[in-house]
């Protein structure tokens, strides 16, 4: 890891707490996440549906909805400022210039009314002070440098293949060279050959720009093949993190476990698989204790008492776990 | 005897601008008890398929037999009888139930409409069949909008096995459900199979749950059918171009072991009034002219059959 020294791209998010306001009730969405993103580097966050991963990512861009969003707490730190606290007009530079964000579904992320050319040139515009001209003309440069033909610049999202949409949300999220990207489940709505194409090129950008990236998943398999390092986030709340290697060759929490053993690995045969079982605690009333003890098959009345930290385990491996604790 | 015969099947829509060949050409039979999984992208074709084979489409050309019998045009009463003994779970738990019925509602229909049950039975069938489902009783008066996905899917598999059918079209069940939930519905899907002999045709675009679940697997691309095998034998020695394309392409969780992925160019093409012969040609590196002759299915080892005429060179 870098030191904490170089700040230049460097994101820290401490004890970030969201909740929003659904029914009546306060959903506790994100509770007290933590992690490092050095400049250059790229994390994994890992869940299911509704763990907080998009949530999250929305309060790094500061884009969740006001009427919802109850409560916003922590430090989000990028090179050095807390972007939280920042006024809206700065936060315009940062959003889109600075950071951006890749959304997860390519059908509905585009301006249907707009063409393509147009959607990528608008953030030029306004982040560079590009004229029309100039902001078309790099417009088609990012059009090349996603794989699409420039003669598509004029066309309309409607024309476009999924794949192709995707890549088009790429462009526009890559156009101003932010310094970190966050990619929200960026394959998922895409075929696997088309998807293998996507995270190539996602790869060969990071690589020749430099960027840090954040990639939103559920799938294991794509993470393998892009991020430096992982964290797997279960009921709003980070359970285990680590490099690549510490969590795919040491998963320790439970429940990095029980994802694993849920998918079927094509260079391993087994009968059944091994879920987890059971579903994931309502956010609206979260368990005391540990939010994954009534799904453990290793819960303890300690554990579903006290509500664990995350500790270190070795090098940057943390598990919030207390059995973890015990064996080491 | 195979349960389940296709030959020569085709499925063609009329559209207004021109004729998509959504299923052209495919033939395979599927043994009782064994699961055939249906592979490919979006628009393959492969759903399509499915349903031609249970009737809820009719088949433009060829001939689909069902334990020996040829189903391909049954009359209506015959229909019903076989609706009885091929149903299907849809891919999306959320549209595919009424959300005006409550889950007993829901599971007890099917027995109702059949006539085989009495009155005085139905509630005490349904909850058998909820017990078998992994449905807990408290959810008898619930709509689905109260269950969460996976609860939902398994209302669609009770509802499906309810009059004990012998072949299945799972269309992708578990698609739209988180990973460990997807998990719990496969097994489900197994016992089930185990349990009651049940023959299943798989359909899916996830080759990790597909290679997991099935005997035997079908590989389609744009309507046709381009590899078809036993499971081992398809992952152990991709024959078809294609196979080994889309193969490559799946993400895998071992990191230690990056293996070269196969980039294919380009994006899948029109299914609309398409060109002759092979329509993977277009994105096929090893693509002549040669390959805009009609295609035709070789049995390159036994039981593998594989539709392209440059298999020999390229499996040198």
């Amino acid at each position: 890891m870098v030191s904490n020294t170089d700040k230049k791209g460097y994101l820290s998010v401490q004890d970030l707490v969201v909740e929003y306001r659904s029914g009546g009730e306060t959903v506790q969405a994100v509770n007290h996440i933590s992690f490092e993103l050095p400049g250059g580097r790229s994390l994994g966050l890992v869940g299911e549906t509704g763990a907080g991963k998009t949530t999250t990512a929305k309060s790094i861009m500061r884009i969740l909805p006001d009427h919802a969003t109850q409560k916003v707490e922590g430090v989000i730190e990028y090179d050095g400022t807390d972007i939280l606290k920042i006024s809206e007009a700065e936060m315009q530079k940062v959003r889109g210039g600075k950071i951006s964000m890749i959304f997860q579904d390519p059908m509905t992320a585009l301006n249907p009314v707009k063409t393509v050319g147009e959607q990528i040139a608008e953030g030029l515009k306004v982040h560079q002070g590009l004229d029309k001209v100039k902001a078309r003309a790099k417009a088609i440069e990012m059009l090349n440098t996603v794989g699409i033909s420039e003669d598509r610049v004029d066309e309309y999202p409607h024309q476009f293949s999924g794949g192709m949409k995707q890549r088009v949300v790429i462009a526009i999220a890559l156009a101003c060279n932010p310094e970190l990207i966050i990619a929200d489940e960026p394959t998922t709505a895409l075929d696997v050959t088309i998807q293998a194409q996507v995270l190539e090129l996602i790869k060969k950008l990071q690589a020749e720009r430099g960027t840090s990236m954040i990639l939103i998943t559920h799938d294991l398999g794509v993470v393998a093949q892009i991020c430096d390092d992982v964290a797997i986030v279960y009921a709003g709340e980070i359970v285990e993190k680590g490099t690549l290697e510490e969590i795919y060759d040491h998963p320790m929490h439970p429940y990095t476990e029980g994802l694993f053993g849920a998918i079927p690995e094509l260079s391993k045969d087994v009968d059944r698989l091994s879920p987890v079982p059971g579903l994931p605690p309502d956010p609206t009333s979260l368990p005391e204790g540990c939010y994954f003890a009534p799904r453990c098959p290793y819960a303890t009345d300690a554990c579903r008492e006290k509500h664990f930290d995350l500790e270190k385990v070795s090098g940057s491996h943390y598990v919030r776990c207390i059995k973890k604790e015990q064996e080491g | 005897m195979a349960l389940f015969e296709v030959e020569h099947l085709k499925k063609y829509f009329p559209t207004a601008r021109g004729m998509v060949h959504a299923v052209d050409d495919v033939t395979f039979s599927i043994e009782e008890g064994t699961t055939m999984g249906l592979v490919g992208e979006s628009g393959c074709g492969k759903s399509t398929l499915g349903r031609t084979m249970i009737h809820l489409l009719d088949s433009t050309e060829g001939v689909i037999r069902f334990r020996g019998e040829d189903v391909t045009h049954p009359d209506k009463k015959k229909l019903r009888r076989l609706r009885e003994d091929m149903q299907i779970i849809f891919q999306d738990p959320y549209s595919s139930l009424n959300p005006r019925m409550t889950i007993q509602d829901t599971i007890m229909e099917p027995l109702k409409l059949s006539g085989r049950f009495a009155k005085e039975v139905l509630e005490e069938e349904c909850v058998k069949l909820m017990d078998l489902a992994g449905i807990e009783k408290r959810f008898r008066d619930s709509y689905p909008h109260e269950l969460d996905g996976g609860r939902r899917q398994r209302v669609g598999i009770a509802r499906a096995i309810a009059l004990m059918p012998k072949f299945v079209v799972c269309d992708e069940p578990v698609s739209a459900l988180d990973v460990s939930i997807q998990a719990q519905i496969l097994n489900l899907l197994m016992d089930l199979q185990e349990e009651y002999k049940l023959t299943y045709v798989f359909i899916t675009h996830d080759l990790s749950v597909v290679r997991h679940i099935s005997t035997h697997i079908c590989v389609m691309y744009l309507g046709q059918m381009v590899e078809t095998c036993p499971t081992q034998e398809l992952f152990d020695h991709p024959m078809h171009p294609y196979t080994k394309a889309l193969l490559s392409a799946i993400p895998s969780t071992d990191i230690h072991n990056k293996s070269q992925r196969i980039q294919l160019k380009g994006e899948i093409t029109s299914p609309i009034n398409p060109r002759p012969g092979c329509r993977f040609a277009q994105r096929c590196p090893y693509a002549t002219e040669e390959c805009s002759r009609p295609l035709a299915l070789q049995e390159v080892r036994p039981g593998h059959f594989v539709s392209c005429c440059h298999v020999q060179e390229i499996n040198q």
